[in-house]
């Protein structure tokens, strides 16, 4: 019996779709098993057709949509007698994949503290766990790691966490990396969680990136949106090359999937102080003489005048270049004190030297989401927006209608801002005298 | 004994535009700088060998074209520059990043002892800051992030104190070396290159190291090492806002729309 030889189906070519690629660094190249990819001085593939044996591995590695798989008129005929003659394949690596991560489960948060004080991202941080354990149905962890820290437990319980990893040894007192990553990666490997969130602080970053290098497993920086996916999959949106594109990043083949993120990105969840939950103690201890770094100072800038955050703001006025000189932000303090609002400023005017470097908002500075950010004379690099776009209310003030930053403001006026503002700030003024 | 500074070439991001038809980066005639940050490590590790006799070392993994960079630091008076370029490197994330990166300083150390690693406290356009702790873990070296001030070398007890820049406070910490350190923009002011030395650099090689020459398994570097990767890209939403009133002609009166308006939306309370 012999069937009829059925035509081969053909596999196709990959191109380039002009205009999309993004260089992202030669993944496209790195995938391609058969060396038919360079890639240009500007960083962008070029394909030798002729070599390509259509295996699809870069169209399906590109992030931008930049490759596609092409057809001569005779493949397309081929192609579509075949049509819904295909087999489903048995796909063996996703096997092996669930294989792999299906152990895990569970999504912890790493609550950051400072002489048992906490950082108020771990509390915006268990907001974002408590969606991505709920969409997941398991449980969220507060991982606390500190000297006299039990106390955190409950309050992690009043912003949603179930249950409390709680180490608490003389050891942990001041954070350094070694004893940190050695708590860390204990409890991960012992307990096999699938998702873990820290703050993108200086402390935040310094051990994240540390127990992702020693797990093994993949880090996604500072992102500003967090969900899942239909196979339990984190997906993990962050803004790159400066603010200028977002991109959704997949972890897909290993866990934990970490990530961490900024503060004040994720709004503050509300506080429910009769929310209980499981605290649960571990014992681990590691002996000072195995840990080479002491903290011999810290000196907090609480002294002077200048305690100012402009991070936890509710209301910020900010200053740039428009702004002309020091002395001019008078007017905006004038402002700023009408609303209870704090002083910020883009890095022009800290370069300038007209605010002290903690008041810059942007990439290189703080990111704040106050409830009104009113931006004077400042342009909206993008440097800046990242910083603040996420703001509730977002006024502009500027003479340029061009300026970008009128692209982020919910409210804008054109105009000189020495007329605007302190009309803004006798108006304001008025109103609350008539109300007295 | 060595010092090693890890610097990436980066396009530059402040003039990066997005096409507002395709969506897309508009990448023509942008220019690759150093990693702004990465000139403050070059500059720090340039200062320990005028002031400690290190030798000192610049490295970076990239492509080809990443050679310009790495003559640069030669200008600037590094001993040695080695680009790390292999076609296998390509797509990396973080983790295989730093494994490229760690096994080229293993290397360096097998023909002198290492001291101090250096690098930027983040780029400018990946913008992560997990390459510099990847490396420390790694290579079991001492991990000290943003320093913007290194208080103390002491060679004989072979300890390193720094200033850690934290949210609202500094750290003093005194750790093992070798260690690895991220900087910050107020550690230094970096130099700029000489004539001679701009000429000297332009005949100087610039070492290249392929996968030959590391030979790490292929899948632990480039994408195939890269647990993490990038599903989609896209340009950040923006809504265009509202323009009130005329401000050029009519402050006072745009002022008193506005603020009607915050009233109206119960977003001031007077
Ligand atoms: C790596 C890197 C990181 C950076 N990080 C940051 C950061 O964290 N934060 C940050 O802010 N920047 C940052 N920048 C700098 C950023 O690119 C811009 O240069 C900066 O934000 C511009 O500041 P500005 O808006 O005050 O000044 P300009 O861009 O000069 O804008 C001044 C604006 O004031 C307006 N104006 C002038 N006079 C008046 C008037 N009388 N009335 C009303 N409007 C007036 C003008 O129309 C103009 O739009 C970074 C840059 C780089 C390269
Ligand atoms: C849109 C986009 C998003 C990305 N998001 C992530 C992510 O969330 N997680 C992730 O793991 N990867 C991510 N990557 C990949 C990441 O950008 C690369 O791994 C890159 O090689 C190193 O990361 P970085 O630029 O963030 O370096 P950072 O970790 O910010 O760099 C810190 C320091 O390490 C040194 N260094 C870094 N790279 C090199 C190098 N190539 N040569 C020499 N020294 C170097 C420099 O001293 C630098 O200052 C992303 C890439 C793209 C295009």
């Amino acid at each position: 019996m012999s069937e009829p030889v059925k035509p081969k189906r053909p596999r196709g070519r990959a191109r380039v779709v002009a205009g999309k690629c993004a260089a992202c660094g030669a993944r496209c190249q790195s995938a391609c098993p058969v060396d038919c990819i360079e890639m240009t001085d500007a960083g962008e593939p070029l394909v030798t057709a002729d070599k390509c044996i259509g295996c699809l591995k870069c169209v399906k590695v590109c992030p931008a949509g930049a490759l596609e798989m092409f057809f001569t008129p005779e493949e397309e005929k081929i192609l579509a007698q075949l049509a819904g003659t295909a087999l489903p394949e048995v796909d063996e690596e996703e096997l092996e994949r669930r294989r792999r991560i299906d152990p895990y489960r569970g999504v912890w948060v790493f609550v950051e503290q400072n002489d048992g004080e906490p950082a108020r991202v771990s509390w915006e941080l268990m907001g974002s766990g408590r969606q991505l354990a709920d969409s997941l149905d398991v449980e969220l962890f507060a991982v606390i790691i500190g000297s006299n820290v039990g106390h955190l437990a409950q309050e992690a319980f009043c912003y949603g966490a179930d249950c409390a990893y709680v180490l608490d040894q003389p050891v942990f007192a001041r954070y350094r990396t070694e004893p940190y990553l050695e708590a860390m990666c204990y409890l991960v490997d012992k307990y096999k969680p699938e998702v873990v969130l820290m703050g993108a602080t200086g402390m935040g970053r310094d051990l994240a990136g540390a127990v992702a290098t020693r797990v093994k497993t993949g880090l996604t920086a500072d992102c500003t949106g967090l969900g899942i996916d239909d196979k339990r999959n984190l997906m993990q949106t962050r803004p790159a090359f400066g603010g200028n594109i977002m991109a959704t990043i997949m972890c897909d083949k290993f866990r934990p999937q970490m990530a961490t993120v900024r503060p004040h990105v994720m709004p503050l969840p509300e506080r429910n102080p009769a929310a209980t939950g499981l605290v649960l103690p571990e014992g681990f201890d590691i002996s000072e003489a195995a840990i080479f770094s002491r903290v011999l100072e810290v000196i907090t800038d609480k002294s002077g005048k200048d305690r100012v955050d402009v991070a936890g703001a509710e209301f910020i006025v900010s200053g740039g270049r428009g702004l002309m000189a020091k002395e001019n932000f008078a007017i905006l303090e004038e402002l700023a004190g009408e609303l209870g609002a704090v002083v910020g400023g883009s890095r022009s005017a800290v370069d300038a030297g007209w605010l002290p470097p903690d008041r810059q908002v942007g990439q290189t500075g703080k990111t704040v989401r106050p409830k009104i950010y009113i931006a004077c004379g400042i342009s909206g690099a993008i440097q800046h927006l990242v910083g603040m776009q996420d703001s509730d209310v977002i006024i502009a003030i500027n003479r340029d209608p061009e300026a970008p930053i009128f692209e982020v403001a919910t409210f804008g006026i054109v105009g000189d801002l020495f007329d605007v503002v302190p009309a803004l700030t006798m108006r304001i003024r008025e109103l609350k005298q008539a109300r007295a | 004994m060595l010092v090693v500074a890890c610097i990436k070439q980066v396009p530059d991001t402040t003039q990066v535009q997005i096409d507002p038809v395709t969506n897309t980066l508009i990448r023509d005639g942008i220019p690759f700088i150093v990693n702004p940050y990465d000139s403050h490590a070059l500059e720090e590790s340039l200062r320990l060998k005028d002031s400690n006799g290190f030798t000192a070392v610049a490295l970076s993994m990239g492509p080809p074209n990443a050679e310009a960079t790495l003559r640069k630091a030669l200008a600037l008076g590094v001993d040695r520059s080695i680009l790390l370029s292999d076609r296998v490197f390509g797509g990396a994330d973080t983790l295989s990043t730093s494994n490229v990166l760690a096994a080229a300083i293993q290397r360096l150390a097998e023909q002198d002892e290492i001291g101090i690693v250096f690098c930027g406290k983040q780029t400018i356009d990946g913008d992560t800051a997990q390459v510099g702790p990847g490396i420390a873990v790694r290579l079991g070296f001492t991990q000290l992030t943003l320093v913007d001030r290194i208080e103390k070398l002491d060679l004989a007890k072979k300890t390193v104190t720094v200033r850690r820049k934290l949210e609202g406070r500094y750290e003093i910490v005194e750790a093992r070396l070798p260690a690895m350190i991220t900087v910050v923009r107020e550690l230094n002011r970096p130099r700029y290159p000489t004539v001679p030395m701009r000429l000297a650099s332009a005949k100087a090689q610039v070492e290249v190291w392929n996968n030959e020459v590391l030979k790490l398994d292929v899948n632990s570097v480039g994408l195939k090492g890269s647990p993490t990767w990038v599903s989609r890209i896209f340009s950040p939403q923006r809504t265009e806002g509202e323009i009130l009133g005329d401000g050029m002609r009519d402050p006072v009166g745009a002022a008193l729309l506005l603020v009607d308006r915050l009233l109206e939306e119960d977003l001031l309370a007077v």
